[in-house]
């Protein structure tokens, strides 16, 4: 369920970073970057799994299964306060910049 | 158990070679294609590529430090891998490091490889279409 959810948050952000092309002004690419390695990584675990326990790993009991999908939507939300954290430093648009910096005219 | 250390330990190799080899491009300048339009082009940077399976590499291993917190495999204190205070434990972890671990690092790898194989082709298509390279 991990997976799963790692998987459609990177399709769905790389499907709206490509949409913006070529605007990347919102460093939607982090995003993607990051769901995609953690997709790769969890697959790996899925084939282990897989190999361990054979067909009862599509069959998981449904409490499991809860506490994956929490997993899977606690990883998205770290995921996306990191994102949010480097778009706040990293400051593309320059509105933090701005925030701070008045300008005046004389 | 701490399998997420191996794609790590390669992304902390990645970087710093992506900012060796940036340092060299820098040094090495700019190889700009000029087309009959008068525009300029220029390919992706190598160190930019391997930018991409730092980014990779990183986003997968801090995510998957995420779960592992989670499960309680890693802790806020020492030894900081609940596994590594047990020569049992111990021994699961670094068999399991090497095995579910290098083969995550081995698969962002192999991906990242087929994507540059795939970008070396658009760029060979793009540079193609354009009007009379000069």
């Amino acid at each position: 369920m991990t997976l799963l959810v790692t998987v459609f948050a990177a399709a769905i952000t790389t499907a709206i970073w490509y949409k913006k092309q070529p605007d990347s002004s919102m460093k939607l690419g982090i995003l993607s970057w990051m769901f995609w390695g953690a997709s790769l990584m969890w697959l790996i675990d899925a084939i282990f799994e897989y190999a361990e326990i054979g067909a009862e790993y599509f069959t998981p009991a449904l409490k499991d299964m809860a506490n994956d999908l929490f997993l899977g939507l606690s990883v998205v939300a770290l995921a996306l306060i990191i994102w949010i954290v480097i778009l706040l430093i990293w400051d593309p648009k320059d509105v933090i910049k701005a925030k701070l910096l008045k300008k005046k005219e004389k | 158990m701490a399998c997420f250390l191996v794609p790590m330990t390669e992304a902390i190799v990645a970087t710093i070679a992506q900012k060796v080899i940036k340092k060299k491009e820098k040094k090495a300048g700019v190889h700009a294609v000029t087309s009959a339009d008068g525009f300029e082009y220029e390919k992706t940077p190598f160190s930019k590529k391997l930018g991409w399976l730092n980014k990779l590499l990183w986003g997968g291993s801090a995510l998957l430090a995420f779960e592992h917190v989670w499960h309680g495999e890693v802790v806020p204190y020492f030894p900081f891998l609940t596994a590594a205070g047990d020569p049992a434990d111990a021994a699961e972890m670094l068999h399991e490091m090497g095995t579910a671990g290098v083969c995550m690092a081995a698969i962002v790898t192999v991906v990242w490889i087929g994507m540059l194989l795939v970008a070396k082709s658009l760029e060979k298509r793009a540079l193609k279409a354009l009007p009379t390279v000069r």
